[in-house]
C-alpha cells in the first residue's frame, strides 16, 4: 500500500505501464506521449522525495517492504548463526542476534527485529521488546568482547514495550543495563539506525563508537505521536511534532548525535531494498575501517569521549 | 489539639484565610495536618504514614550534615533545537525557572552525610516535573565525576517525569552519558545510592537511578519505566492495585529497601559507611 504522499507517483507509474503495454500490444507509436509523461515522473519524483518533511520521512522509516534486521544481516553478512534466549526468563523475538560473517571479518550482530506482514509483527511485538530482550542483547555484547569480535546493532524500534509484565520485569533496570554493557566493550562497537530510533528502547543498544543512520530513519526522546498526545493534546498533531523534535537523520548529524547519513535509494529504502543493502555494506565496511586502529582501552575511551560531550547548555 | 478545635472554630465563622498559612491536607487520607508538625515530620503523614512530596532544599536539609552543604550546581538550559509547541521552549524555561527559584531541575554540591565526604545531588520536582534534558545530564555527570576526583560518595535523590521533550534526542543522550560517568565513579571504588522519590519514570529510571550499588526507595512512590496512563492505553486493562509503586518493586526484586523518610538519612550514612573504601578500617 502507498503512503499517501507517494499516491500520485504511484498513479503516474501505472499510467505509463498501461501505455506501455497498450504501445507494445497495439504496435502503436506512444513514443512521444510516453517520453512527456517519464519526464513528468521525474519531475514529480524529484519534487516529492526531494523535499521530504520530517513526517514524511517518518512515515518512510514505517513503510512496509523497508528492510528490517534480519533482511539487512542476510543481504550484506554470511554464516549467520541466530542465537536465542536471555538464559534467565524467555526468549525475545523482538530482539535478534547472533555470530555472522561481515567481509570475511567474524562479528557479533543484534537488532530489533519488525514483522515483514502482520503476522510476524503480531509475534515479534512490533519490534517492541520486553527485558527479556535487553538481556539477549547484553549476553551478545558479552559474546563480542570475550572473542573481540566487533559488535554490530541495528536499531528499529517504536520503543520498549510499556506493559505490566514488562515493568515487573524491570524493563527501566535493564535498559540501564544496556547501555552501561554497550559502553564497556573494549571491542569496535557500531549501531545502525535503519528505521525508527524509538527513546531509551533504541539507545539500550545504540552506545557505539559511531552511531550511523539511513537517510529516513528517526532517532528521538519520544515518538511525534506521543509528544503532540502530551505537547498539542492530541496525537493527530505528530506532523507538527516530528517536526519541533528535529528527528531525521540530518538535525541528527548537525547535533552530533549521528556520526554518518547512509543514502536511501530516491523514494525511500522500501522502493529499492538492495540499493538500500549496498550503501548499508558500504558504510559498514568504511567505519569499521576507521576504528580498526584501536585498541581496547582505545575503543572504551573513544566511546566515552563521544557520549560525553553531547549535550547543551550554557555556564 | 487545640489548634484544631480553633481551626475549625475559624471556618464555622467564615475566616479560612489561615489555612494555607498553618494547615496541609494529606492528599492520602485527607486529614488536616499542622504545618509545623508536618515539617518536623519530614513530610510524613502523622495519620497514614503518606510520605508528601518534599522540595529540593528540604531533601538537602534532610540528608546533609547540618552547614556541611557547598553548592557545586548551576548550568542554565538552552534552547537548541528552537523548539516550539504551543509555546516556544525558551517561555516555558522562563516560568519554569520563576516557580522552582533555580535554572533547571537539578540542585547539588559537595557536603558530608554521617560524616562520609560525599556529593550530593538532587532533583527538582518543581521544575517541569523533574523532567532530565542537557542540564540535569551534565550536572550528574559532573557530579559524578568531581566524586571521582575528590574520592567522594555519590547519593542521587531522583524525582522526574522522564526526558525533556524539548531538548528531544539530546535529552535521550544524558541517559547515555549519566550511566557512563558511573564508571569513573566505580573505577575507584566509590559507593553510589540512589534514591527513588515520587515519582521516578523514565529516562531517569531507565539511565543512572537503576544502576546504583544500593537503590533505596520511599513508601509509596511511583517508579518505573512507562507511565500508568501510557500502559493503560496500551494493554486496554486496567492497571493491578499498587501496580509500580515502591513496594511493587521491592517484591519484584528491583530496588534493594523501601525506607521511611524518618529513617532515610540514618540508613544512607550506614550503608555509606560500611562502603566507602575510606572507612574501611574503623570498624568497631
Ligand atoms: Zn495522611
Amino acid at each position: 500500500m502507498p503512503l499517501e504522499f507517494e499516491k500520485p507517483i504511484e498513479e503516474l507509474e501505472a499510467k505509463i505501464a498501461e501505455l506501455e503495454g497498450f504501445a507494445t500490444s497495439s504496435g502503436v507509436d506512444l513514443s512521444g506521449e510516453l517520453q512527456v509523461l517519464r519526464e513528468r515522473l521525474a519531475q514529480l519524483k524529484s519534487e516529492t522525495f526531494g523535499n521530504l518533511s520530517r513526517w514524511e520521512r517518518v512515515q518512510l522509516a514505517r513503510a512496509p517492504g523497508r528492510p528490517t534486521t534480519l533482511d539487512v544481516i542476510g543481504g550484506i553478512m554470511s554464516e549467520f548463526v541466530e542465537l536465542y534466549g536471555d538464559r534467565t526468563y524467555g526468549e525475545d523475538p523482538a530482539v535478534v542476534g547472533g555470530l555472522a560473517r561481515f567481509e570475511g571479518t567474524s562479528v557479533v550482530v543484534v537488532g530489533h527485529q519488525k514483522g515483514r506482514d502482520t503476522k510476524e509483527n503480531i509475534r515479534r511485538n512490533f519490534a517492541m521488546p520486553h527485558p527479556e530482550g535487553y538481556r539477549k542483547a547484553m549476553r551478545m555484547m558479552d559474546l563480542a568482547d570475550r572473542f573481540g569480535r566487533p559488535f554490530i546493532a541495528f536499531i528499529d524500534t517504536p520503543g520498549a514495550y510499556p506493559g505490566v509484565s514488562a515493568e515487573e520485569r524491570g524493563q527501566a533496570w535493564v535498559i540501564a543495563q544496556s547501555i552501561q554493557r554497550m559502553a564497556r566493550l573494549r571491542v569496535p562497537a557500531i549501531a545502525i539506525i535503519l528505521g525508527e530510533g524509538g527513546s531509551g528502547g533504541a539507545l539500550a543498544i545504540g552506545v557505539g563508537n559511531r552511531v550511523l543512520i539511513l537517510e529516513n530513519a528517526w532517532y528521538s526522546v519520544i515518538s511525534p505521536e506521543s509528544c503532540a498526545a502530551i505537547l498539542w493534546r492530541d496525537a493527530k498533531e505528530a506532523a507538527k511534532a516530528a517536526e519541533a523534535l528535529k528527528l531525521s537523520a540530518p538535525d541528527l548529524l548537525s547535533l552530533g548525535i549521528v556520526d554518518r547519513i547512509i543514502p536511501e535509494p530516491s523514494g525511500g529504502a522500501h522502493r529499492d531494498p538492495a540499493t538500500t543493502l549496498s550503501n548499508i555494506k558500504q558504510a559498514l565496511q568504511a567505519t569499521l575501517a576507521e576504528l580498526a586502529g584501536l585498541g581496547p582501552e582505545q575503543l572504551f575511551e573513544d566511546r566515552y569521549r563521544r557520549f560525553r560531550g553531547l549535550g547543551r547548555y550554557q555556564v | 489539639m487545640a489548634l484544631e478545635r480553633l481551626f475549625r472554630r475559624r471556618r464555622a465563622q467564615g475566616e479560612a484565610r489561615d489555612i494555607p498559612e498553618l494547615w496541609v491536607k494529606c492528599p492520602k487520607c485527607d486529614a488536616q495536618i499542622y504545618k509545623k508538625d508536618l515539617e518536623t515530620n519530614l513530610h510524613v503523614c502523622p495519620k497514614c504514614e503518606h510520605h508528601l512530596r518534599l522540595s529540593a532544599d528540604k531533601r538537602i536539609a534532610m540528608l546533609a550534615d547540618a552547614g556541611s552543604f557547598e553548592q557545586i550546581t548551576g548550568l542554565k538550559p538552552t534552547d537548541p533545537l528552537g523548539f516550539v509547541d504551543t509555546e516556544p521552549y525558551p517561555k516555558r524555561l522562563e516560568r519554569y525557572q520563576k516557580e522552582a527559584g533555580r535554572p533547571d531541575a537539578i540542585v547539588g554540591g559537595r557536603c558530608t552525610i554521617g560524616g562520609i565526604e560525599s556529593v550530593l545531588l538532587v532533583m527538582d520536582y518543581a521544575f517541569a516535573g523533574g523532567s532530565m534534558g542537557s542540564v540535569v545530564g551534565e550536572e550528574i555527570t559532573r557530579g559524578i565525576e568531581l566524586a571521582a576526583q575528590e574520592n567522594r560518595a555519590v547519593v542521587i535523590v531522583s524525582v522526574s517525569g522522564g526526558a525533556r521533550m524539548q531538548e528531544a534526542a539530546l535529552s535521550l543522550m544524558q541517559m547515555a552519558k549519566t550511566t557512563l560517568a558511573l564508571d569513573r565513579l566505580w573505577a575507584q571504588k566509590l559507593p553510589y545510592i540512589s534514591i527513588l522519590t515520587d515519582p521516578t519514570t523514565g529516562g531517569v529510571t531507565a539511565s543512572f537511578a537503576a544502576i546504583a550499588d544500593v537503590i533505596l526507595a520511599e513508601p509509596g512512590a511511583l517508579i518505573g519505566f512507562a507511565g500508568p496512563r501510557v500502559i493503560k492505553q496500551t494493554i486496554r486493562q486496567d492497571l493491578p492495585e499498587g501496580f509500580q509503586r515502591s513496594e511493587f518493586l521491592l517484591k519484584h526484586g528491583m530496588v534493594d529497601q523501601v525506607v521511611d523518610r524518618r529513617r532515610l538519612k540514618e540508613t544512607v550514612a550506614r550503608i555509606l559507611k560500611l562502603l566507602h573504601p575510606r572507612t574501611v578500617n574503623h570498624a568497631g
